[in-house]
């Protein structure tokens, strides 16, 4: 058992410590870069967060989280879903690396639907294609695509040197969809990996590709007339989207869409005949939010389904929105019911828990959300950022407007979306909004990481090696959130390392089962003995050289 | 099905790879400067081709594996990406404090035309580079070659960099790594150690991605071949490279600049070519072969003899590299199985010239391809049309193993979901008594779980 006490104690040092990382960790770095790094590390204030520069190109040579464009577009948003083929154009490498190393599950529904999810499609660029373009190898690679598999839809994803020659995707798939015909829809991506700053530029491409291609392709409404949502940002990464489905088919609310969890293409055609959309993961997916209640009228809020107690809250928000008793009971006793087992796990897990301190750097929303789960086990996030977050998502949408645009997210191409003539119906009238605001419902809101996190902790946008290592070397904390290319740095330290990108093949965490899942996979690590053995007897203890009596 | 729309039928294919069995070249760069001791690989390119390899590399390997980036932005890519490998080395430098930066290119520097020459001698001269430090680079584009290329690229930029000789040669005898795994690395240098032969292996990644859990971590792992001993290898008396598409190059480049001969062999992966290594690490060093490493031997012929008709006549599929594949497949008529299917994704006559010595005789039917469209895919579909007992390769093999409800034996690069390949070589004969002995239980434990129940043995 862990003496609370004493842990609270501790923090108290912990929080005039942290105070004195930014000076420490940044003497070491180059003069420029010092000065520009210090703007990427504040401390926390959830009353009045302090600006962090976040969304700036990375410091070559820092070693860095981040990735690329091409891994945001095609690995994140475009990978879950199972029935488009998608083809890298581009040298091997890219698709080979984005080839089921995202663990986002799915579950097709008969042995005739659709999978493409285990396959991996490349044009595999040789130097020739790189001399003398890769337009025609990428449309004969189409039609070897089409020849064999027959499917809906194929998209292409640019790779960095497809921008440089000037391959125009675009134009192949415009061609290709034509020479093929048959209603066969096929759309192009550009999202070389130079693009943007980090995985994030690659978001915004996928999203306006989603909005231009697939989304309200199809307006026949299907299903329920009732609760109609989306589930925007969820990845089912794990399982995650599953627990969400059960979850929402429990209440008899009716999900259309999950973008892009266990998604298919029908199911981004027919998203807009929802009536409200929510944003999980705001980094990665407001965009199609947005543009969704600019031309349909659906609006959107932000729901946070990590942790027990938020995932009972976006119910609550569900049931809210929609204004009718009979879901509001459902809700309720849905929650009821599966708080029992909630609960019964988070205090066993508690035990251990308790106390204990949790540091989070991780992705676009994950690094925010997953301090949900820590507090329900009574542990404190002490130091978390994104590795491609953007100022509102630590700040809130609130400093939108004061965002410096720069070169970099200017070459993002920006869509014009306006209201559809024949389609835009508004869900709720202005008063209705208006009453359900004045009961504390927000709209198109997001609060951000640092409105959750207690005053004066760490918080770094885009952490480097060095200050990761500093980081754990000086607070120790008990468990540390990143993904795979810090985990076993950070072991190799004593201290175990829980990857929140793959879950370490765990999951879902999503959700109250996964709520359950996560309180035991975190109970597990911070209670595994195998770190009090990294010391062999004898390096902690005096020689004695043996004695016999005879 | 995992492979639900995989069929036998094939679709002639000019420009589309499915399921690649190779990758590119960089993430090859990356692994072989990891074996040189105090050395940070440091990617010019986009910063998704560093975190990728990185990602490739530490889920294989199941260590830290650190390697900065260039960090391309749009700018970089139209202006050239030379401010940016400035920066980065002072970074690198300044904070991380390596001996050496291993630099390779990747498709996007390569497409633009950066000169890491220049680049290199420009960072110099802006003072960029302590005293004592050195910047090594190497050109790896992407759309040439495979992962395999990479790594022979980087092993070249080692002996182009520190090889040196001077006026004495000294009795020894540089064994130049091929792509293998560590465990591989540490098993040849005991075999060398038990013969008392004088030898320099590199790249050595031995004690860097196998590294012990002390409560510290080590940028810079104890492991790797030293910067002295790299320097050394112009002195010594001969090279064998193992694995002629990953070591030859080096050879070559050692022989040219050092006057030092050299003899290609495999890497040794079976009875057969470890005899050859033995050999002709015997020969070349001058010391005989210790009784212990004929026992060694002696108890792999046995082990064979003893489970003779469990492996005669078996089908074989096996993907993966091709100085993997060319001993492996030899090892595996060692056996008296049956390669049946055998693809690479990386190009080159020599494979195809050795599956053609090798099989002509014991399996003339085994069909192979390498090269590009040499993918998982066309396996696939070849074990559709004709089935096969067992299948070998890399993690991403077990999709058509659930599919086609076959047993498999994970070797080859990426390994993702099991641990084992960095602890139990398949090098040296006791190397390959392992890959016998996983072989054995994996077909076996099929035959166990499948058979009818009244043909259940005890004993097996």
């Amino acid at each position: 058992m862990i003496d609370e006490k004493d842990k609270l104690k501790d923090a108290d040092t912990l929080t005039a410590e942290l105070q004195e990382f930014r000076d420490e960790v940044v003497a070491k770095y180059p003069k420029k870069v010092a000065k520009k790094r210090a703007r990427g590390i504040v401390l926390s204030d959830p009353s009045t967060p302090p600006e962090i520069q976040a969304n700036v190109r990375t410091i070559p040579g820092i070693i860095t989280q981040r990735g690329c464009t091409y891994a945001g577009c095609k690995g994140v948003v475009l990978g879950p879903t199972r029935d488009i083929v998608n083809i890298t154009h581009g040298p091997i490498g890219c698709g080979f690396y984005s080839w089921l190393t995202r663990r986002n599950q799915t579950r097709p529904t008969s042995d005739s639907d659709a999978n493409f999810i285990p396959y991996c499609f490349s044009t595999d660029m040789q130097d020739s294609n790189i001399v003398f373009g890769g337009e025609e190898k990428l449309k004969q690679a189409i039609r070897e695509a089409y020849a064999l598999f027959h499917p809906k839809a194929i998209a292409i994803f640019s790779t960095c040197p497809v921008g440089l020659i000037g391959d125009d995707v675009h134009r192949v798939a415009r061609h290709m969809m034509e020479e093929i015909g048959g209603g066969i829809n096929i759309f192009g991506f550009s999202c070389e990996g130079y693009r943007g700053v980090s995985q994030s530029a690659g978001h915004h491409i996928a999203n306006n590709g989603l909005f231009k291609n697939l989304i309200g392709r199809d307006d026949e409404v299907r299903g329920s007339l009732k609760y109609r949502v989306n589930l925007l940002g969820e990845y089912n990464i794990g399982g995650d989207a599953f627990e969400l489905e059960r979850i929402f088919e429990k209440c008899g609310v009716n999900l259309l869409a999950s973008f892009s969890g266990n998604s298919t293409i029908q199911k981004f055609e027919n998203a807009h005949t929802a009536d409200l959309n929510m944003v999980m993961c705001h980094r990665s997916i407001n965009y199609v939010a947005e543009m969704m209640e600019t031309a349909f009228g659906i609006p959107w809020i932000k729901v946070q389904p990590i942790g027990a107690r938020s995932t009972a809250k976006m119910l609550r928000k569900i049931a809210q929105y929609f204004g009718e008793q009979e879901l509001t009971d459902r809700v309720e006793a849905v929650i009821a019911e599966e708080m029992a087992a909630v609960d019964a796990a988070r205090e066993k897990a508690r035990r251990r828990t308790a106390g204990k301190l949790a540091m989070l750097f991780v992705g676009g929303s994950r690094a925010h959300h997953y301090q949900d789960l820590f507090e329900e086990l009574g542990m404190t996030t002490v130091a978390a950022g994104y590795e491609f977050g953007h100022r509102d998502d630590y700040e809130g949408r609130r400093v939108i407007p004061s965002i410096q645009i720069d070169a970099d997210s200017r070459n993002i191409e920006e869509i014009t979306v306006s209201r559809d003539a024949t389609r835009y119906r508004p869900r709720k009238t202005e008063e209705e909004l208006k009453a359900l605001e004045a009961d504390g419902m927000e709209f198109n809101e997001y609060h951000g990481l640092m409105s959750q996190m207690e005053k004066g902790m760490l918080v770094i946008d885009d952490l480097s090696h060095y200050e990761m290592e500093k980081l754990v070397e000086k607070y120790h904390p008990d468990v540390f959130c990143a993904g795979i290319k810090e985990k076993f740095c950070v072991q190799k330290m004593g201290i175990p390392l829980k990857q929140l990108h793959n879950y370490d093949v765990g999951g879902p965490y999503a959700g109250f089962r996964g709520a359950i899942n996560f309180y035991k996979d975190i109970e597990m690590m911070v209670g595994a003995t195998i770190w009090k053995e990294v010391k062999a007897p004898w390096e902690s203890e005096d020689f004695v050289e043996a004695t016999y009596v005879y | 099905m995992l492979l639900r729309h995989t069929t036998a039928q094939e679709v002639e294919r000019k420009a589309l790879t499915i399921n690649p069995s190779k990758t590119c070249q960089p993430v090859g760069a990356m692994y072989a400067a990891l074996g040189l001791h105090g050395c940070l690989p440091h990617s010019h390119g986009s910063q998704g081709c560093c975190s990728y390899h990185r990602s490739a590399l530490t889920r294989h390997f199941k260590e830290p594996v650190m390697a900065a980036t260039s960090s391309f932005s749009e700018g970089s890519s139209v202006f050239g990406g030379s401010s940016n490998l400035v920066a980065a080395i002072e970074t690198i430098f300044t904070v991380y404090e390596p001996d050496v930066i291993a630099v390779h290119t990747t498709c996007l520097s390569e497409t633009i035309g950066d000169d890491l020459t220049q680049i290199v001698s420009k960072a110099h001269e802006d003072g960029k580079v302590p005293e004592g430090k050195k910047v090594i680079f190497c050109n790896t584009p992407s759309y040439v070659g495979t992962h395999i290329t990479g790594y022979s690229s980087q092993v070249s930029s080692f002996v182009k960099f520190f090889s040196a000789a001077t006026p004495k040669k000294r009795n020894v005898v540089n064994l130049v790594a091929g792509w293998m795994e560590p465990s591989d690395m540490r098993e040849i240098k005991r075999i060398a150690r038990v013969m008392e032969a004088r030898t320099i292996l590199f790249p050595d990644m031995s004690g860097v991605l196998d590294a012990p859990l002390t409560g510290k971590f080590e940028m810079y792992p104890k492991g790797g071949v030293s910067l002295s001993d790299m320097a050394a290898t112009g002195d010594s008396k001969f090279s064998i490279g193992l694995g002629a598409y990953s070591t030859e190059d080096a050879c070559v480049k050692l022989e040219n600049k050092c006057k030092v001969k050299f003899e290609v062999v495999e890497i040794p992966i079976g009875l057969k070519a470890t005899d050859r290594f033995i050999t002709s690490l015997s020969r070349h060093a001058n010391v005989p072969v210790p009784d212990e490493l004929t026992e060694e031997r002696g108890r792999l012929v046995d082990l064979i003899a003893d489970n003779s008709k469990y492996f005669y006549g078996k089908r074989v599929a096996l993907f993966g590299d091709p100085d993997t594949l060319i001993p492996l497949t030899e090892f595996l008529l060692t056996l008296d199985m049956k390669p049946a299917y055998i693809v690479t994704g990386t190009p080159g006559k020599h494979f195809d010239e050795s599956m053609q010595a090798l099989l002509a005789e014991q399996a003339p039917e085994a069909r192979y391809k390498s090269g590009e469209r040499a993918d998982m895919f066309q396996l696939h579909q070849w074990i559709k049309q004709e089935p096969v007992d067992l299948l070998i390769g890399n993690t991403y093999g077990k999709y058509i193993a659930r599919d086609e409800n076959i047993p498999f034996v994970r070797l080859g690069f990426p390994i993702v979901d099991r641990p084992g390949h960095n602890f139990f070589p398949h090098t040296g004969y006791v190397g390959a008594t392992n890959l016998a002995i996983k072989i054995l239980d994996k077909v076996l434990d099929h035959t166990d779980r499948t058979c009818a129940e009244e043909k259940v043995e005890l004993q097996m």
